[in-house]
């Protein structure tokens, strides 16, 4: 069954604390190449088929639904390839 | 007659139970509302109590501003029902877009449980018109994610149009902008906020205040300016 991939992370110029925590504890564990982190969702949403309106509805969804426009910006929408998409 | 004022109940509400409680103490009768129903039972305001609803799965309030009984109380917001969202509740209203802006994660990362003084910024709203703009208040406060966020042009208006109904006092629990514990919507029918006014309403069981241990009763207020202001209106 295909898969529509959404992604959706927290505003860049809002603080994301769950990623803070994450980098702070790669410099504590030494990983200091990795000056930032953050966190974001990934929605896997499986169809029947795609179709144009199909893919509508998800870009409608991921906007009204799967993110806040506050806080987030839904930065990615795309068709999972058959084999990332196996395990649906 | 008293008023009658219901509390909806959404899988994961925690403080459902005591908002009725508050409601009764203040003198109106507490209404049970399920969220998976149509029907609010004619009650004169609704309560969006605090908790988890949903276990705060997708976002904090986002799945709970979906539930059925949500397309009815938005309906009645519009049309002028008094409706107060408390912590989880702010967050659904701010969700449902009954208030503006977002809430995240507190700044510090870490969920904050403190008796917190407030400043009532706007003494004039349906759930606030028993204090004087200016008052300092005592009510618990006790959340994860309370960072009040919002754009520019958004808190430019709140604080423009005298929407910020409350503001933290002595300490900013959650680093939200502007110091903003609460809000209502321009018409005061709608207010949200992050602290529990529902905790602090009989002797014994409230906040900790200068006189005594345990003595807060400020939450009372909300609750009697609603029903003031409900019973005003028949």
């Amino acid at each position: 069954m295909p898969v529509i991939v959404v992604e959706v992370m927290p505003k860049p110029e809002l603080l994301d604390p769950a990623g803070k925590a994450v980098a702070g504890t790669l410099a504590k564990r030494g990983d200091a190449e990795f000056t930032a982190v953050r966190i974001g969702k990934r929605f896997e949403l499986t169809v029947d088929e795609v179709t144009d309106a199909v893919l509508a509805q998800a870009q409608k969804l991921a906007d009204d639904l799967l993110s806040n426009a506050v806080i987030e910006d839904v930065v990615r929408i795309y068709v999972a390839s058959s084999a990332e998409s196996a395990v649906a | 007659m008293t008023a009658r004022i219901g509390v909806v109940t959404f899988p994961g509400s925690l403080d459902d139970r005591d908002a009725q409680r508050a409601i009764r103490l203040a003198g109106a009768t507490p209404v049970p509302l399920w969220h998976g129903e149509h029907d609010l039972q004619g009650v004169d305001a609704v309560v969006l109590p605090g908790g988890f609803s949903y276990g705060d799965y997708l976002r904090c309030g986002a799945i709970a501003a979906q539930a059925p009984i949500m397309h009815e109380i938005v309906d009645a917001a519009n049309r002028g029902l008094p409706v107060l969202g408390i912590c989880n509740g702010f967050q659904i209203l701010v969700e449902a877009h009954l208030l503006p802006g977002g809430l995240i994660r507190n700044e510090a990362g870490a969920f904050v449980c403190r008796d917190q003084r407030l400043r009532v910024e706007n003494a004039t709203t349906d759930w606030t018109h028993g204090f004087t703009a200016g008052d300092e208040i005592t009510i618990p406060l006790k959340n994860g994610e309370g960072g009040f966020i919002a754009d520019a042009a958004t808190l430019d208006r709140l604080e423009g149009e005298g929407l910020v109904a409350f503001r933290y006092l002595d300490v900013n629990p959650n680093g939200s902008m502007n110091d903003i514990a609460g809000l209502t919507n321009p018409a005061g029918n709608v207010v949200g906020l992050m602290p529990h006014p529902e905790h602090a309403t009989e002797p014994g069981f409230g906040p900790d205040t200068r006189d005594a241990m345990r003595s807060g009763v400020d939450g009372l207020t909300f609750f009697r300016s609603v029903i003031e202001r409900t019973l005003a209106a028949v």
